[in-house]
């Protein structure tokens, strides 16, 4: 009565030829997406020939939105009824979620896809659950290459979100063209988030659940602390959809400022600048951590020191082979 | 102690009052070598801490039991959970159940009729009949209490967010019977709250679905004032994986938040607390188990006299179903879960249970068969009449062991709830997804204690078999989804279409508004419209529920 | 950045009307601690929103749970929508109350493993570490 469905272990190969990945990506099918953001998460070595076939004009034209907080303050419920309101507008809307590993065992519960399983079913929402894999900043540099692969695909705007916890909540402002900060009273000591950095970088901060009581007072201390800065404060109800609109024409309102007066060209600048230092970080990270394992004297004295000594190392060992490769450029 | 002023005060103002209404089942109670058997054993000389902590049965704080008689008056009900495939199907399960000597009913829904879908929706299919009956018109209903004598048997149904569909049409098979709703006696779980945090058969979100809590409530305490229109349950949240002090304080915030909706609603504790009961889990430590029991009837006669200010000695008692632990049972050597449900029924009594439901050896595995269910009734009726326990109420009372554990135990959930409180609250808790984490690290724990070997399991993780026999798996009826298909056609085609519509435009109505549903769900249900066109109407107006927290 | 250190994506889920979550958590859990990264999708789920979330977020295998007794409906459902959806390699792993005489059936229409109430978590660790080793070489095109 039943026929075979698969057979158990086959790969369908297709999926694992780069052309046909990229070719994939631009025809929106989601697993060449989904297989593009894999091979550069993983740091399989196709991952630039991927990177190489990115069209860099269709990136200038989409917006990418950040959008942090500290737990339970309903960021979750805010980025399902943003993606409502851009699908109703016919956009493609792409989403990375980014949760912490676990620095003991590498893993991650990527808790977020959860609040957006009813949009499983749209072809035109497309999410992608991040592991932060032990990186420094707290934050995946794979994180720019999968909102680049989202935005080949048509996504416009493609969402960062990340839980606002210590140094992920500024990263993500050096991933995204615009920085939502959500906030609710009584989800957490307003003055410690007044205190910590993001409140001077964010670009738009939201009030969450303005019904409740201390949503005014929370409101007010925020126009103090921002006013200086120009920056624009939401009341949001999230779970009514209230504010919603008001909230996207806040993000397309700066986007088109930026856009006109050059700021945006300069922001996506410092995002490049960052991802490539992240990347270089990273390269030599492994490098310098063996070069240091190698030789015990390196455990005592100066780290500074220490640390110029291992980069010069690295350098001259480079141009060493260079030379011994290409002479006749150092003659 | 038979002098004191407590005592006799006792004896004279409650004692007396029940052996009138209903005399003990013997004339005298003995003890296998003759010896009497006394009814209440006492401290010579009691203290001030015995009268206000422990006191007597069948009065404040009830920790010694809710009746001063207990199971010399009359033995707890023995009902056992059963349900499967069609109503005409589970319906010859009640009737050998009650042939076996069950005193009560009580009917597993399939999830589909759980979760307000009819039997033909594409999300029904291979659920259909599976966990428990498939209901869908009243039609069903009338074939699942087919010969049975709805005035005589008090039923329970294990029915939460479609809960007064179902409700009405029991009240309507029951007409067909000739009976009126008052002449009915029973219970509807009618719990959401742990729907959302241990079981998963929500349908709306919270709000909207304590209205319809609320409209069950109010309806009831007119027109079925014998009828159990809640039982909160603490019963699933320890099979989710909590601990017996979460069990109870979980299900007790959710009880308050119940008596606080109802409350807001105008109603009267003293007149509808008395029909609220609980539903609880007994699990293996035996000991720690009994004193869970008495420590939750203290501290819930507290919490409605000083929170609620309820006057009445009815709505201050907790009354009680319980089942034995379904997550302890093993599927490896089966035989074995004999044994714990043994313990745990015994603890269940030991503690003062109102109602119990003893699962069946191979409960891991399969729904029960006629054969395991059979032995499942037997413990309790073995428990009954030959053990002995039943002839002395709360006989552990006054040991160190059992006072002790029983105060620590009211401490621990007191302070669990304060918790809540000072997180806003059931609902603010739920939300912001405090009680599920602090449950699925209690469910974590427990599982990494087993596989570390410090929690025994026998059969499990010590004095295992290598080559297991597989007992023989209980099989549904096979044609249970399609002949549901073809009867809802059926239905639809020969019932009134017109006045069925008119009914569900009317229920739309009243459910937009604030009037009780309960008069026009009977109205629809009357018509055969069928369980998901009711949830339909009611999922257009009030919303549906998606589960927000992960992990 | 290297392949190794991440033991794979694994994507857990409920499909059907089973609201059990007790064992489908543990589980995640363990993955987790076992350094896996786990997409717990919750219960309630079709078997298509299953497979389009698993291909979206290209995980190496997927875990589902079924208490109910659908299990014979739900799984190969589930294998069926991953292969329409072209996911069809991606190793299938269920867990539940299934009676042993359907285990062979369901691996027989493609399930990669069946695990039954009591298998200790290691062992569902275990296959669950091999499913994903060798998916993601064929992945990664490692020889």
């Amino acid at each position: 009565m039943w026929r075979k469905i698969r057979t158990r272990g086959c790969v369908s190969d297709s999926m694992n030829d780069i052309d046909e990945i990229v070719k994939g990506i631009y025809l929106k099918e989601p697993r060449a997406i989904g297989r593009a953001i894999s091979i550069i998460e993983d740091g399989d070595q196709r991952a630039g020939a991927i990177l190489k076939q990115i069209n860099a004009k269709s990136i200038q034209d989409s917006t990418i939105v950040g959008i942090t907080g500290p737990i339970g303050t309903g960021k979750s419920t805010i980025i399902n009824q943003l993606i409502a309101h851009y699908r109703t507008q016919g956009g493609r809307v792409g989403i990375v979620a980014i949760d912490p590993s676990s620095p003991v065992s590498g893993g991650a519960l990527l808790g977020d896809r959860i609040r957006m399983m009813r949009h499983a079913m749209d072809k035109d929402v497309v999410i992608r659950s991040m592991a932060t894999r032990g990186k420094q900043g707290g934050l995946c540099a794979s994180a720019a290459a999968a909102v680049r692969i989202m935005i080949c695909s048509g996504c416009n705007p493609v969402i960062i979100e990340t839980v606002g916890v210590g140094q992920a909540e500024i990263d993500v402002v050096g991933l995204a063209d615009i920085t939502v900060l959500v906030l609710a009273p009584g989800a957490g000591d307003e003055i410690q988030v007044m205190k910590a950095g993001i409140i001077e970088i964010a670009d738009i901060v939201v009030v969450n659940k303005a019904e409740c009581p201390g949503a005014d007072s929370l409101i007010m201390e925020l126009e103090n602390v921002l006013h200086q800065r120009n920056c624009a404060v939401c009341r949001v109800i999230a779970r009514e959809a209230y504010g919603i609109e008001n909230l996207a024409t806040a993000i397309g309102k700066i986007d088109r400022e930026r856009r006109k007066s050059g700021q945006f060209t300069g922001k996506r600048k410092q995002i490049r600048e960052t991802e490539i230092i992240d990347c270089a970080i990273e390269m030599m990270r492994d490098e310098i951590r063996s070069r240091l394992q190698e030789c015990p004297g390196n455990y005592t004295g100066d780290p500074r020191a220490i640390a110029r000594k291992l980069i010069d190392d690295i350098c001259v060992t480079e141009l060493d082979m260079l030379k011994r490769k290409r002479p006749e450029v150092f003659s | 102690m038979n002098e004191h002023p407590a005592f006799v005060e006792w004896k004279e103002r409650v004692l007396k009052k029940t052996l009138e209404r209903f005399p003990e089942r013997q004339k005298e109670f003995k003890t296998d070598s003759g010896l009497p058997a006394e009814r209440l054993a006492l401290p010579e000389t009691p203290d001030e801490k015995y009268l206000s902590k422990i006191g007597f049965p069948g009065q404040y704080p009830f920790t010694r039991g809710v009746q001063p008689t207990m199971y010399r008056g009359r033995l707890w009900t023995m009902r056992q959970y059963a349900g499967f495939s069609s109503a005409e199907e589970s319906n010859k399960r009640y009737r050998y159940l009650l042939e076996q000597g069950t005193t009560g009913l009580s009917v597993a829904f399939d999830l589909p009729t759980q979760i307000g879908y009819d039997s033909d929706h594409k999300l029904s299919r291979g659920e259909v009949g599976r966990v428990g009956a498939a209901i869908d018109t009243f039609d069903d209903m009338e074939a699942l209490f087919n010969g049975i004598p709805l005035d005589k048997v008090s039923t329970s149904m294990t029915i939460n967010s479609p809960a007064a569909i179902l409700l009405a049409m029991y009240v309507v098979a029951a007409e067909k019977q000739g009976l009126k709703p008052a002449q009915l006696g029973g219970t509807v779980q009618n719990d959401i709250l742990k729907e959302y945090i241990a079981r998963g058969t929500y349908i709306f979100p919270p709000h909207p679905s304590i209205r319809l809590m609320t409209d069950i409530i109010e309806w009831c305490s007119r027109e079925m004032p014998q009828f159990n229109t809640v039982s909160v349950s603490g019963y699933h949240i320890r099979e989710a994986g909590s601990t017996a002090v979460q069990e109870i304080a979980f299900a007790f915030a959710n009880a308050c938040t119940y008596v606080e909706a109802a409350v807001s609603a105008g109603l009267n504790v003293d007149v509808f607390a008395p029909h609220m009961t609980f539903f609880f889990n007994a699990s293996s430590d035996f000991l720690e188990e009994i004193a869970k029991f008495r420590a939750a009837r203290r501290l819930w006669a507290k919490l409605m006299k000083e929170r609620f200010r309820a006057k009445d000695p009815g709505a201050q008692k907790l009354r009680f179903h319980t089942q034995t632990a379904g997550y302890s049972l093993t599927a490896q050597q089966v035989d074995n879960n004999i044994v714990r449900v043994t313990l745990q029924a015994l603890a269940a009594v030991l503690g003062g249970t109102q109602s119990l439901h003893t699962n069946s050896r191979d409960e891991a595995i399969t729904l029960p068969t006629e054969d395991s269910v059979r032995t499942a009734l037997r413990t309790q009726q073995i428990i009954a009449y030959e053990s002995g326990v039943c002839n002395t109420v709360d006989p552990f009372a006054g040991s160190y062991c059992i006072e002790n554990m029983t105060d620590r135990m009211e401490q621990e959930i007191s302070a669990l709830i304060g918790r809540i409180d000072a997180a806003g609250g059931m609902i603010a808790a739920i939300e912001s997804g405090f009680v599920q984490r602090q449950i699925e690290d209690s469910s974590y724990a427990y599982q990494k204690q087993i596989e570390s070997g410090e929690r025994v399991v026998i059969g499990l993780n010590k004095y295992q078999e290598s080559e297991e026999v597989s007992p023989p798996v209980f099989q549904i009826n096979k044609f249970t989804e399609e002949n549901q298909i073809m009867k809802l056609a059926n239905i639809r085609a020969k019932r009134d279409n017109q006045r069925v519509r008119k009914a569900l435009a009317r229920l739309e109505d009243v459910a937009r508004g604030k009037e009780n549903v309960m008069p026009y769900i009977i109205e629809a249900v009357r018509c055969y419209t069928t369980l998901g066109e009711i949830c339909d109407v009611l999922r257009s107006v009030f919303g549906v529920y998606e589960e927000a927290k992960g992990y | 950045m290297d392949i190794q250190r991440c033991r794979g994506r694994v994507l857990i889920g409920k499909p059907g009307l089973d609201g059990h979550d007790r064992g489908a958590k543990i589980i995640a859990r363990s993955l987790r601690d076992d350094g896996f990264e786990v997409i717990y999708t919750g219960i309630r789920r079709t078997p298509e929103e299953i497979a389009l979330t698993a291909i979206q977020e290209d995980v190496d295998a997927v875990g589902l749970s079924v208490l109910s007794g659908a299990h014979n409906e739900l799984f190969p459902e589930v294998l069926r929508a991953l292969h329409q959806a072209k996911g069809g390699d991606i190793p299938v792993i269920g867990g539940g109350i299934i009676p042993r005489e359907d285990i062979q059936h369901l691996k027989e229409l493609g399930m990669y493993e069946i695990f039954t109430t009591g298998t200790p978590v290691q062992t569902i660790l275990n296959t669950f570490r091999e499913a994903t080793e060798r998916y993601r070489q064929k992945k990664h095109k490692i020889p």
